[in-house]
């Protein structure tokens, strides 16, 4: 065996011994990018929203609006106070309600009710909106999300589990499915 | 021979690499370049380095679980002896990476250090920068109060706009459906491992170019570079007047960094540690939330935007930026460096400046913000009260019940986000201020549903006295015509 063949051996053998990794390093990458894209595939397949109560129809005064909190469906131990979602819930009358997210419709900060002059206010970028959640001032381009809501057994339910962002209820009704109105 | 010189010797021999330290700390450099104005990406270096050494401190007893790291927080700041001055240390010392890592890169800029052959030096430093701001932020979300926790929301919510994979990309940013212990572990995993392997990286390709090609000379006034001559003239400037680094020019860095480092302390000791402000409770919505030093000009820019330009400035602008600056050295690549021969570098550096500066004084004050609590918390002052009428009075208890105040400032006092109404009669008349009151409009919601006519007119007829004694309050001089003399202004 001549040297240069020998040379063309080994050179042979370690684009051979490369291309072995890059396959392997396929193998891996494949596994890698599920795990990291977990929590878009769940979204995908399960989905994250479920029915949950927010306490006794009597807690909702007709006429007013007030504060509601619920603990999210999807909660891990270690999430703390932060698996706790606060909501606006307005009853129009005996079975009409309406259900607001507490995220601003602009950039998502926590709009706070002012009964007195019936408006929702964000103390971030100035955002406000009427009593029944349709845009009034300020940066947001809509009104305030509304969760889709029904009642049961005297209780008020509400489908929930996602927080509410700008983009997301065009590509919820993309899916076929409006969660957010 | 000494015994540490025979103990150098000794792992010389084996480490090999004496030599090379010793040329690499005496190699020469351009005697103007040993100058004050050179003294800022050691510096920068530095306090990445304050910032390693007090960050890994800080992870011997931080817990990056969303239940426990506000806790764990507090435990840094009252439990642990000095806790609170080594986070105030990490918390200063960004503060200070981020404005010398500025003040380097307006320098390299107006010294055009990014022309011929340092393109690729500047495009590292570029990453640099963009690697140093991911750092202050998934910083500011460590910090997990409730800042952070709205600051993601808001991240989330730009996020979201991207067009298509919007949700997707909210769901792989926070790890989950919500911001909870996901979002924080994840931003624990970049800012502690993924984002400082990235600078380690960078500074390292930076330091060596810079190196390899040598400091950039100080720019003199028509002296232009071209692609053909640059190094062979640089070789000659280096051999003709060059002095070695060490220790001609490195005594400078050295006393910088020591002075920045001192400031860092010293701003540590006087003002302490940055927050954490509220619990990270998303129930608690009593709160304003607000982002650290370096994003409050992106706060003010999100306040003024019109709704219609924001999405595609928010997610175009900042490509654009990067864009530019990246292209910047194959744009202007040869040419005049000195910044007296290069006006329109200056003048963009000002314009940056005087942007920058404005929207971040801007967002201080923040006066796109209704002042939630000025309709309980500030009173209307007495001179707007002196000498009216009742139902005038009552019309003032009209406009604090229904929270006029919070947007409408009276006398300086009151929120900025509607116009100040000292002297509103000057430009309304009463009719036009019942239709904007009623119907709203010019940014204002409408409070037609939300008062009663006798409510309307008293807010009204207390408006009306908004003006300065000396003058008339506006009024509709057609008005007495068609309605005749019986409603025809008293004086």
């Amino acid at each position: 065996m001549s040297a240069e063949n020998g040379m063309s051996r080994r050179v042979a053998l370690v684009k051979l011994g490369v291309f072995l990794n890059g396959v392997v390093g396929v193998l891996l990458a494949v596994p890698i990018v599920r795990y990291l894209l977990s929590p878009v595939t769940r979204q995908k397949k399960f989905g994250y929203e479920s029915w949950l109560s927010l306490g006794r129809l009597e807690q909702f005064p007709a006429g007013q609006t007030r504060l509601a909190t619920y603990r999210n469906p999807m909660v891990n131990d270690w999430d703390g106070e932060t698996g706790n979602i606060a909501c606006w819930v307005r009853r129009v009358d005996d079975q009409t309600f309406q259900v607001f997210a507490i995220n601003c419709a602009h950039l998502g900060c926590p709009v706070r009710w002012f009964p007195q002059s019936s408006l929702f206010m964000c103390p971030c970028h100035g955002g406000a909106y009427y009593q029944d959640g349709s845009r009034a001032s300020g940066p947001p381009e809509r009104g305030l999300f509304q969760y889709r809501y029904k009642i049961e057994d005297g209780r008020l339910l509400i489908k929930a589990g996602e927080m509410p962002t700008p983009g997301q209820p065009v590509a919820n009704k993309a899916r076929g499915e409006t969660a957010w109105v | 021979m000494g015994l540490i010189q025979q103990l150098g010797n000794w792992i010389d021999l084996r480490l090999q690499l004496g030599t090379s330290i010793r040329e690499t700390a005496e190699h020469k450099v351009p005697r103007q370049t040993a100058s004050w104005l050179y003294v800022f990406g050691s510096a920068a270096l530095t306090c990445f380095i304050l910032q390693l050494v007090t960050g890994i401190l800080l992870a011997l007893i931080y817990v990056p679980s969303a239940g426990q790291a506000w806790n764990s927080l507090q435990t840094l700041n009252h439990g642990i002896a000095l806790g609170w001055f080594i986070r105030a240390l990490h918390g200063w010392g960004s503060n200070f990476m981020v404005a010398v890592v500025l003040i380097h890169m307006v320098q390299v800029f107006l010294f055009g250090a990014y022309k011929f052959p340092r393109e690729l030096t500047w495009i590292v430093g570029v990453f640099l920068f963009l690697v140093t701001l991911g750092m202050a932020f998934t910083g500011q979300v460590l910090r997990f109060d409730q800042d952070a926790y709205w600051g993601l929301g808001i991240g989330a919510s730009i996020a979201s706009r991207v067009p298509g994979i919007g949700p997707w990309a909210v769901n792989l940013m926070l790890g989950g459906p919500i911001i909870a212990g996901a979002t924080l572990s994840r931003f624990f995993a970049l800012h502690v491992f993924v984002v400082p392997g990235l600078l380690i990286a960078f500074v390292g390709l930076h330091l060596l170019m810079v190196l390899k090609l040598g400091i950039n000379e100080w720019p003199m006034p028509g002296r232009m570079v071209r692609r053909a001559t640059y190094i062979q003239e640089y070789h000659e400037l280096t051999q003709k007047e060059g002095v070695p680094f060490v220790p001609d020019a490195v005594w400078k860095d050295i006393f910088f960094s020591g002075f920045i480092l001192l400031a860092i302390a010293a701003c540590a000791i006087l003002f302490g540690p940055f927050g954490p402000s509220g619990q990270p409770d998303p129930t608690i919505i009593q709160t304003a939330p607000r982002p650290d030093f370096f994003f409050l000009w992106l706060y003010a820019l999100l306040s003024f935007l019109p709704p219609s330009a924001e999405t595609p400035i928010l997610l175009i602008g900042p490509a654009i930026g990067i864009l530019v600056l990246l292209a910047l050295p194959f744009v202007a690549g040869e040419g005049e460096k000195s910044w007296k021969r290069r006006p329109i570098a200056v003048l963009t550096i000002l314009l940056v400046v005087v942007s920058l500066g404005t929207l971040t004084d801007l967002a201080r004050h923040a006066p796109w913000s209704p002042l939630m609590d000025a309709w309980s918390s500030q009173p209307i002052p007495d001179k707007f009260l002196q000498g009216r009428t009742a139902l005038e009075r009552h019309g003032a208890l009209v406009f604090q019940a229904k929270q006029c105040h919070n947007c409408h400032s009276l006398d300086k006092h009151g929120g900025q986000r509607g116009p100040a109404l000292d002297a509103i009669a000057l430009r309304l008349t009463e009719d036009q201020l019942i239709r904007q009151v009623i119907q709203g409009g010019g940014n204002m919601p409408a409070y037609g549903k939300n008062l009663s006519p006798a409510e309307t007119t008293a807010l009204v007829a207390f408006l009306e006295t908004l003006h300065a004694a000396n003058q008339r309050p506006a009024r509709n001089a057609s008005k007495a015509l068609v309605l005749g003399a019986r409603e025809a202004p008293p004086r």
